[in-house]
């Protein structure tokens, strides 16, 4: 059976998802600040951890966004194969949905037309929005609006078979290292091993999109979140840069298979203000 | 050490403060970031005037998100300050004094910092929300087409900031990674 869904109830999703995701961040993300704050060893990383929390009761009390760069607009969008679409085009719905968002919910517009020309398009659109078709009669919509401090500081690395675990251990590290202050620290971390270029790419994205709490369910890629998180924790970044034991809350791996000649390992950052929201349709 | 700052800053100001110290700052304050660095610089390049009194002058890399009604100011947060590294050095060659923002900064800055006497703070990144509590005003002083990035001349009210490189050039981002 095909089930129709009417474009503009996307719209409207998107539009409050915008609002919501800006607004107000996960309880694992909550979670994990305070968490951060208890056992962070440097007082001026404690004072900083506990601005971020003081942070987001103001965003929240008295409806300003979390973070001024409330982010180009990432969608993806898991589409029942039973579905059809009415009433419409589903991407000028979508990016719809962010236009009348971002304006409605007093959000920065940061999204220029051209990137050479750099006019400001004024209404956040378009989007970036990545579809996949799952079985089943239900959309899933992940918003997941990105800000660029942390995008700017990510990396991909197209590493040999031979460099290993231990390769993509330094890739991780190293982009993190290098990302320092600038990627607003506590960062969460999403990675991306295999596939091929774009898809290591997209892995490392959506990783960011997991729960901070939950691990991966291999065994070995579990290992390796944890292992990567002390690490990183032992690099003295510290909140804002400025020293201290918490420099990221979790690193996420996603994996995929690969070719016989590549080990592609993308490293995707983002900051502690790691905001999404979540829809089923 | 804790610092009450008053805005715009003097280079004998600026000669007190040292890196690590922990600041509010209190006064004027022009907000810009890319695109305006971008159109100050060819403005200058054309032989034309700055539109902001650089003497003296603190700029802060930021671009808020809209005000609601009643409000001085939206979110209003750092931005990565290195991005503003191909522009900074010489509007501090033109008496610039105080830069705030997040993230490193380029080694002919640093440079720029000590032949001038001035100063880099960073502001808590992502704490935007808070961090408009301490902006009392704001308003455009030029190019408003750019939207969130056009010129703003802001008061700030006690906004806590942490001095990072100072005058000397000492970089407490270098301290703190070689700990």
């Amino acid at each position: 059976m095909i089930r129709s869904i009417d474009v503009n109830l996307v719209s409207e999703q998107i539009k409050e998802m915008c609002i919501e995701a800006n607004y107000y961040l996960s309880k694992d993300m909550n979670a994990a600040l305070k968490k951060t704050e208890e056992n962070e060893k440097s007082d001026l990383g404690k004072k900083i951890l506990s601005q971020l929390q003081e942070n987001l009761k103001v965003a929240d009390k008295e409806s300003i966004p979390i973070c001024q760069d409330t982010g180009m607009a990432v969608i993806f969008m898991e589409i029942g194969q039973d579905v059809h679409f009415e009433n419409g085009n589903l991407e000028e719905s979508v990016n719809e949905g962010v236009r009348r968002g971002y304006e409605e919910g007093y959000l920065r517009k940061s999204v220029v037309k051209d990137p050479i020309f750099r006019e400001n398009t004024k209404d956040n659109t378009p989007a970036v929005i990545h579809y996949s078709i799952v079985p089943g009669d239900k959309v899933k919509i992940t918003f997941a609006p990105k800000g660029f401090g942390s995008e700017n500081m990510s990396r991909i690395f197209m590493l040999k078979p031979a460099d290993g675990i231990e390769g993509v251990k330094n890739a991780i590290l190293t982009s993190v290292s290098d990302a320092g202050p600038n990627a607003c620290p506590p960062m969460v971390i999403g990675v991306g091993i295999g596939g091929d270029f774009e898809k290591a790419a997209l892995m490392s994205k959506h990783a960011l999109t997991r729960s901070v709490e939950e691990r991966s369910p291999i065994p070995y890629v579990q290992k390796l979140e944890e292992e990567m998180l002390e690490k990183i924790n032992a690099l003295g970044i510290g909140p804002g840069g400025l020293g201290g034991n918490a420099t990221a809350l979790a690193v996420n791996i996603n994996t995929y298979p690969t070719h016989i000649a590549g080990l592609p390992v993308a490293v995707n950052i983002c900051c502690h203000v790691n905001r999404h929201a979540v829809r089923i349709l | 050490m804790e610092k009450y700052i008053q805005m715009p800053i003097t280079e004998e100001v600026t000669a007190d403060l040292k890196s690590g110290d922990y600041v509010y700052l209190t006064g004027t304050v022009y907000v810009a970031r890319d695109a305006a660095h971008k159109r100050m610089t060819e403005a200058l390049e054309k032989g034309e005037e700055l539109p902001i009194d650089i003497k003296n002058a603190a700029i802060y890399y930021m671009g808020p998100s809209p005000a609601r009604d009643g409000r001085a100011i939206g979110s209003a947060g750092p931005t990565t300050a290195s991005r503003m590294d191909k522009y900074a050095p010489l509007l501090l060659d033109l008496g610039q004094k105080a830069m705030i923002g997040k993230g490193k900064r380029s080694k002919e800055v640093i440079e720029a910092i000590i032949r001038n006497r001035a100063v880099y703070f960073a502001a808590v990144g992502g704490a935007g929300a808070l961090l408009s509590k301490c902006i009392v005003k704001s308003e455009l002083v030029c190019y408003e087409d750019l939207g969130a990035e056009a010129i703003l001349k802001i008061e700030v009210s006690n906004f806590p900031a942490v001095v990072v490189i100072d005058s000397e050039g000492n970089n407490l981002y270098e301290t703190v990674a070689k700990k």
